[in-house]
């Protein structure tokens, strides 16, 4: 059991107020968006029935959530317990992404009182991968509340309930890997339904795998990234750098398999050519296989990955490389046809910030006043 | 507590199905037309513009004319109906082909013609496969794509999905719907046709069962250019025939192999691609998407096998630990 502790410090500081201002410009126009419709607040279309709420919150919101898939399954289903000091802010993360995640969802579906049909027997569509995304996603954020719900218990003294729960815990830490594996490659899946409106450089029958090894690496990125960003942030020691550099090299048979399939199966579909015959979608797929590329190079040296700057923007450009792929498979890839445009209002951008901001809120109140971050040591 | 290698590879293995299956994928055609399916076969040749079936469809769908642009110019309002294409408002539609003087009829050169945008109704329909809450459902018997707006939440997955860009949705509304044509189903249930084909002058919005469909279109393509033939009215059924002379068929009839077939057929002059349909291959995205799924998960196998996995790892990791 590693020490963990609350930061304490004053909450309401001058950054926190430009993130609340932030979260009640988003408040407005959600009550905008609430009385007089989707159309109101968005630039969304007929052929581009999906934007950044579901581009951005979802996809890429849920990979930057996938810390806690990640870190879980090294540590408890890999075993390697040193890392065990990322369990907590991982999850942490994880579940803030998640549960906003959902709630982007909501705000994004038009019929969102009906959205517990998802979860009815009689309603549900086996077929669609939609249906197996929602009930996934619906389940995970409550099985990671779940698997940190141990923090809580820890600062409410209740140790009682605490060794209880962990009694049972593993069953939450289980699902907790079924259920992301699932879903995170099944948001790949999403669009092989989309066919011909995909263009075929990112349109195969791969796209699940594709997904899910992004999510595992982007998850990876994520804790590196966060831990350095806060220490820098928050003003702590940057203790952790050597476990992140070992963390790091996680990514790097992960994205080397990753570049191989993707650029074996394009050559398998003889569809290598349009890289350079496609103009614009062309840089697009370019620029997103360099910001893959870079962290392989970047890290490949083990002298380099006990630098945090290395670190620090290697992981800044796989978490860019995942989320350019994501944009890419869902919307700058995606054609409906001759008419149809998009380009995320300012208001659906706004909301989009909103979104942001209370989880960096959340994220400032937790690690304040609940022991999720590791004690500093002081000599 | 180290994990024995036997039990990581348990784990792996789990994996390793779960991605293998990806492999066993790209079903056929998988869905047959039902015996009894009805649709529309629209013969763009005949048609001559003149929008009736766009004003029933609206008179008859109780759809309010779109007129933004003549609104602004006249003042006057509810009168004109100037949709651009498909929408929320609009669930048939008649576009023009035009090139150069526009001067000939069903000519790709210089020449005019018309083609009808609206549900094609497919006979495996991808918007059916999408929505994750049975929301869209073929009928069994008349292979018609209908909606329950009381089962959908409005994930819009269906236009994601729909090749044609068919299902429209209300974005001006705060309670919107997904609208889409179901070929006049409640007009059907009182023994009507659709109103499309009810009020085509020409015969050229055609109402019938798709295999009776399917054969008219198909002795249509060999007529010869210039002859004469009687085309029928309405309704296939209805014996009642107009007739005229026969233009220059592409030799194609345009939704019988696209997707795996729609059950709404086109013909025409002009090329297809011309027209704004789309190219397809002859199986739908749905049988892919599906194949894929439906691969990964059969019987629940790998999934309940990793987390079979999944549960002794963590169990062993966790059992002398507080978590």
């Amino acid at each position: 059991m590693h020490e963990k502790q609350a930061l304490g410090g004053r909450l309401l500081t001058k950054p926190f107020w430009v993130l609340l201002g932030l979260a009640m410009i988003a408040g407005l126009l959600l009550i905008k968006r609430f009385l007089f419709g989707i159309g109101a607040v968005t630039n969304l279309s007929d052929g581009y029935p999906w934007g950044i709420w579901i581009v951005y919150d979802v996809l890429v919101g849920t990979a930057l959530g996938c810390g806690g898939y990640s870190i879980a399954l090294l540590v408890y289903i890999f075993n390697k317990g040193e890392y065990h000091p990322l369990v907590r802010s991982a999850l942490m993360t994880s579940a803030f992404g998640y549960t906003l995640a959902g709630v982007s969802i909501f705000i994004d579906i038009g019929r969102y009182w009906q959205m517990y049909n998802v979860f009815l027997p009689w309603h549900i569509n086996l077929n669609s991968i939609m249906f197996e995304v929602a009930a996934c996603i619906g389940a995970y954020v409550f099985v990671l509340w779940i698997e940190f719900s141990p923090t809580f218990l820890e600062h409410r003294k209740s140790l009682e309930t605490k060794k209880k729960l962990s009694k049972v815990l593993f069953l939450f830490i289980a699902l907790g890997v079924l259920l992301p594996t699932m879903h995170q490659s099944s948001l790949g899946s999403l669009m092989i339904i989309a066919g011909e409106k995909l263009s075929p450089m990112w349109q195969t029958g791969w796209l699940p795998l594709l997904f899910l090894m992004t999510a595992i690496t982007m998850g990876y990125a994520v804790v590196i990234f966060e831990s350095l960003f806060s220490a820098v942030a928050l003003k702590r020691p940057l203790d952790e750098t050597p476990i992140l550099g070992k963390l790091s090299v996680m990514m790097i048979p992960l994205l080397v398999l990753f570049l191989l399939l993707r650029f074996g199966d394009l050559m398998w579909r003889g569809q290598l050519g349009n890289i350079f015959n496609d103009g614009m979608l062309g840089a697009f797929f370019i620029v997103e296989n360099v910001l893959f590329l870079i962290p392989i190079i970047m890290l490949a040296s083990a002298k380099n990955r006990m630098k945090p700057t290395i670190l620090f923007w290697s992981a800044g450009s796989m978490i860019l490389a995942g989320a350019l792929y994501r944009f890419d498979t869902f919307l700058v890839a995606f054609n409906p046809g001759v008419g149809y445009h998009y380009f995320p209002s300012a208001s659906e951008i706004l909301i989009t910030v909103g979104i942001i901001s209370i989880e960096i809120m959340a994220y400032l109140i937790f690690v304040k006043k609940l022991p999720v971050l590791p004690a500093i040591k002081h000599s | 507590m180290n994990l024995e290698r036997r039990d990581f590879l348990k784990v792996l293995s789990a994996g390793a199905l779960t991605a293998g299956n990806v492999t066993s994928v790209f079903a056929g055609i998988r869905k047959t037309l039902s015996a009894d399916a009805v649709g529309i076969l629209y013969d763009g040749t005949i048609c001559i513009g003149c929008k009736a079936c766009e004003a029933a469809c609206k008179q008859y769908n109780g759809m309010p004319p779109e007129s933004a642009n003549l609104e602004k110019a006249t003042g006057v309002d509810g009168i004109w109906d100037e949709s651009y294409d498909l929408s929320e408002k609009t669930l048939n539609k008649i576009k023009l082909y035009e090139h150069g003087d526009a001067s000939t009829h069903n000519s790709v050169e210089n020449g005019f013609a018309f083609v009808k945008k609206a549900c094609m109704h497919c006979v495996d329909p991808d918007c059916v496969s999408a929505c994750p809450v049975t929301a869209l459902v073929k009928d069994d018997a008349t292979g018609i794509v209908e909606y329950d707006k009381d089962a959908c939440i409005g994930c819009r997955y269906c236009m994601v999905a729909c090749p044609y860009n068919v299902p429209k949705f209300e974005y001006a509304e705060a309670i919107p719907e997904i609208v889409k044509c179901e070929l006049c189903n409640h007009r059907q249930a009182e023994g009507d046709i659709p109103a499309c084909c009810e009020f085509c002058p020409t015969g050229a919005s055609l109402f019938g069962k798709v295999t009776d469909l399917l054969e008219e279109a198909h002795k249509r393509i060999k007529l010869v250019a210039g002859s004469t033939y009687e085309y029928p009215m309405r309704s296939l059924d209805e014996g009642d025939v107009s007739p005229k002379t026969v233009a220059p068929y592409i030799n194609y009839i345009y939704g019988e192999k696209e997707g795996g077939g729609t059950q709404y057929l086109l013909l025409s002059a002009i090329p297809f691609t011309k027209l704004g349909l789309p190219e397809l291959s002859a199986t739908s995205s749905a049988s892919k998407s599906e194949g894929i799924q439906h691969g990964i998960y059969k019987g629940m196998i790998a999934p309940i096998a990793l987390l079979g996995g999944l549960l002794y790892g963590a169990y062993q990791t966790t059992k002398n630990s507080e978590g």
